[in-house]
């Protein structure tokens, strides 16, 4: 890296070092009471509303239910504190953790159900938090009367109330801005991003997804639950219907959505912007018409910045450079190597697969080998089984009946991701990229999950490599919406190679692409061959099939009808029956 | 444990005030249904609708039915010029809760800025009328408005069932691509649908006036159960919102004679968590 590069990237370090120095020493400064509470009120949104967006931002499950773990912080901090004399500062990290088992719990039904995603994942929180909201009001936890928190004794970590709560809350922010900047920037927030824009292909990619949400949800609850703890001591006075409120989820969501729900430093743009805001109108005097402009600007804002205020002006930003340096984009010619011979070792081992949906045998009794470097064409007609053949070696399926090894080891019955991790990679007939990541972090998901566990920068070679293998050089900063169909096919490519699979699932790469396109691909997959992998291709093009393959199977209504090399094969007039009918076998 | 005479008038009373969550649940089901579009300020209209009902039978002596009259096609303007928004925008699911909970607030303010915060009531001299039915009493004004809400919907799933611009609709749902290319003007129709679904917040409205005691923060009290009755009735059913809408307010009404007013919400939400996570075949 040049010296000239290195001096925007120390930029945001300085300003955050900065801004930590001058935020931690301004309570000495020595001003007004309220500067200090109405610090602590941003610091307050800034925390909650970034936590909300590590799950529902990151991972895009989308909650109402963020008063829930709030609201069972503050209580957790109230009942400790009040009836169990235990001292505030303790109860804040019990306030944590049982907000995020409260998390893990819900988590744990709800993610294991593929239906509730989007709004239905949404409403099922909000409900959550009614009946939460219900059950402290009607036990003794709160009994509807309400939790006075006045005779718990405040730490003295500040000569005032208000210092102490202003530091307490900058703490907090501090820290949920810091886990938040660390998980945008890790493994776990890579692959929260993919699970965002496409959860079966993150899975598919080797992203543990339920593990993921998880951790997402326990973290943003326990954040959730810490806020609420030191939120309890700030009101002073706690009530179900002042805590379980509507408008505190609602809020959250504005705020993150306003900044920027899928940056880390998003959700602080809007929480400080909107705090400061309603503080300034309410705090002159016309409380009611502040809310009202409040409303107004968020209207405007969400119509003309959807994504939010951060990206847009990372947008411009980026811009703005890529008028400046104008990369050459360059088609690199696919180099042909010359084909390795067929190997004795069994890669793919499939025995009596069988598959059933309802009444629906789609796979019946399929029994495979592929030996090590070998091409087989999977063919057949419409429904025979060929997709759903590939669906079940992915294991995005579970099996019905049967076996699958790879490699020896059996893979039958593993999650997805666990069977990316054992060395197969997958091409989806209509492409499936991630659509909010560049090209290159695509390609550097499927290298991080599906390969070994390498350095950052290692990946970031090995992304570049496989799409400058792929002929997609030039393009690592676009997003898949700018690529034309023959590219983002490609990019399916390049990110089932990043993984370095020992088994290539290709399903119908060649179909919608035009002569031209097709001879290019023919000759990558050739090229992929030449660096080791063993390949299993659905496709429906004849040329190319008998071009390619080493074997070919024959799949007729889910069970294995031919198999052998591709000119006996496609010369059997039982296979051109199932095809043509009978009439053209003779 | 309460007597028989208790439970069924607890019944009765329950199915009678559900009617009101399934008039509530008809619009907001409609737009979320079938254009995908959460519209949180539908209850933000409804309760526009009901001080204005309220203002002009209290201080200019207007019977409720006039003021309906007015109410409604006003209503159904301001659904058409919020979909014109949405539509101009090209605004995704998300983006239309915030919107509209952003319009929510506004009209919150603006209903407080003249309204005050003040709690209000309508007084009408048939407000406490009630038939009588062996042991039990019902609700004049409770039965009216099953009545019309009954209707509404009955003629809402007919209209969606039967006639072609109820088909279409329906098919734009499922795939507006696909509907398009058949001919169906699906953006007309929208429009056509929006009004609507406000209009019923109108409706809703006026009986909120005559039924409920009005405060701007009542806005935002049946949100919850409300949604709930949503979705245990099916997005974009209006039938199944109004039955919804009854076996919610039934079953809450029941918990609070057999235990404690106060743990009525356990209930709609149970049901709709239940309801979520089972996901039964019969919905």
């Amino acid at each position: 890296m040049t010296s000239a590069n290195a001096l925007p990237s120390a930029l945001p370090r300085l300003a955050a070092v900065l801004g930590i120095a001058v935020f931690a020493i301004l309570p000495t400064a020595g001003l007004p009471a309220f500067y200090d509470s109405f610090f602590y009120i941003v610091f307050f949104w800034i925390s909650l509303s970034t936590s909300w967006a590590l799950l529902s931002g990151f991972a895009g499950y989308f909650s109402l239910g963020h008063a829930a773990f709030f609201g069972v912080g503050m209580y957790t901090t109230a009942t400790l504190t009040t009836q169990f004399q235990v001292p505030f500062l303790a109860t804040v990290p019990a306030a944590a953790a049982v907000a995020a088992l409260l998390g893990i719990g819900i988590g744990a039904v709800v993610f294991r159900l593929k239906r509730l995603r989007g709004e239905l994942f949404a409403l099922l929180t909000l409900a959550v938090t009614f009946v939460i909201a219900t059950i402290i009001l009607n036990t003794p936890i709160d009994g509807g009367a309400g939790v006075f928190m006045s005779a718990v004794p405040m730490p003295d970590i500040m000569p005032t109330q208000t210092g102490t709560i202003y530091v307490l809350g900058f703490v907090m922010c501090a820290a949920t801005l810091a886990i938040a900047w660390k998980v945008a920037h890790s493994r776990l927030g890579m692959g929260l991003f993919a699970i965002h824009d496409d959860e079966d292909v993150a899975e598919a990619k080797g992203v543990p997804t339920f593990r993921y949400k998880m951790a997402a949800f326990a973290l943003s609850a326990g954040i959730a639950g810490a806020v609420g703890g030191i939120h309890a001591m700030y009101v002073g006075f706690l009530t179900v219907g002042g805590t379980f409120e509507l408008t505190v989820p609602l809020y959250v969501v504005l705020m993150s959505v306003l900044g920027g729900s899928r940056h880390w430093f998003g959700p602080t743009v809007g929480a400080a912007v909107i705090t400061t805001l309603l503080y300034a109108f309410i705090s002159g005097g016309e409380a009611m018409i502040g809310r009202a402009i409040v409303g107004l600007i968020l209207i405007v804002a969400i119509l003309w910045l959807p994504d939010g205020v951060v990206p847009a002006v990372q947008k411009w930003f980026r811009k703005r450079k890529a008028s400046e340096t104008e990369p050459a984009a360059s088609i690199v010619p696919v180099v042909t190597a010359p084909a390795r011979p067929v190997g004795e070792r069994t890669i793919l081992e499939v025995r009596g697969v069988t598959k059933r949906f309802g009444g629906l045998q789609a796979l019946d009794g399929v029994d495979l080998d592929v030996r090590e470097g070998e091409i087989l064409g999977l063919v057949g007609p419409n429904g025979s089984g060929k997709t759903t053949l590939i669906n079940v070696i992915s294991g995005f399926y579970p099996l019905s009946s049967g076996t699958i090894a790879v490699d020896g080891a059996q893979i039958g019955h593993l999650p997805a991701h666990e069977v990316a991790g054992r060395g197969v990679a997958r091409t989806y007939q209509i492409p499936r990229p991630f659509v909010n990541m560049t090209v290159l972090d695509n390609v550097a998901l499927a290298a991080t999950f599906g390969g070994p566990v390498r350095p950052a920068a290692e990946v970031r070679d090995e992304a570049v490599h496989w799409i400058a293998f792929t002929g997609l050089a030039g393009k690592e900063q676009a997003l898949p919406a700018e690529l034309n169909l023959h590219e983002r096919k490609f990019l399916e490519l390049a990110r089932a190679l990043a993984a370095r699979p020992k088994l290539l699932l290709l399903d119908e790469v060649l179909s919608g692409l035009n002569p031209a396109e097709v001879d290019n691909a023919i000759r990558l997959v050739r090229a992929i061959r030449a660096q080791g992998a063993t390949i299993v291709f659905v496709e429906h093009l004849m040329r190319a099939v008998v071009e390619l393959s080493d074997r070919i199977a024959v799949l007729n209504e889910g069970k294995l009808f031919a198999l052998g090399a591709p000119r006996e094969v496609m010369r059997d007039p039982r296979v051109i029956s199932i095809y043509l009918g009978k009439a053209y076998a003779a | 444990m309460p007597s028989a005479t208790l439970l069924g008038q607890a019944l009765i009373s329950g199915v009678l005030a559900g009617g009101m969550y399934g008039l509530l649940a008809l619009g907001l089901s409609l737009s979320w249904g079938l254009l995908r579009l959460v519209n949180l300020s539908h209850f933000a209209l409804a309760f526009l609708a009901a001080y204005i009902v309220y203002d002009l039978g209290t201080n200019y002596h207007v019977a409720p039915w006039w003021s309906a009259m007015m109410v409604v096609p006003a209503m159904f303007l301001i659904g058409v010029a919020q979909h014109w928004l949405f539509d101009k925008f090209k605004v995704n699911e998300l983006a239309s809760l915030l919107i509209t909970f952003s319009f929510a607030m506004i009209v919150e303010a603006g209903i407080q800025l003249h309204w005050t915060a003040d709690y209000r009531r309508f007084e009408t001299h048939y407000s406490t009328w009630s038939l009588r039915a062996g042991p039990f009493y019902i609700p004049v004004l409770e039965l009216v408005l099953c009545i019309v809400a009954g209707i509404l919907a009955w003629g809402t799933w007919l209209w969606l069932r039967k006639t072609y611009v109820g088909k279409a609709l329906r098919a734009s749902a499922e795939d507006a691509d696909i509907a398009a290319a058949f001919g169906i003007d699906h953006k007309k129709l929208a429009y056509l649908l929006s009004g609507i679904g406000a209009a019923y917040a109108g409706v809703a409205g006026t009986f909120i006036a005559l039924i409920a005691t009005l405060a701007p923060a009542q806005i935002w009290a049946w949100l919850g159960v409300v949604f709930a009755v949503v979705i245990i009735g099916r997005l974009g059913n209006p039938l199944g919102a109004l039955f919804a809408g009854m076996l919610i307010g039934a079953s809450e009404s029941l918990a609070m004679a057999v235990l404690s007013p106060a743990w009525a919400p356990v209930v709609s939400f149970s049901v709709l968590i239940v309801i979520l996570l089972w996901d039964p075949d019969w919905l």
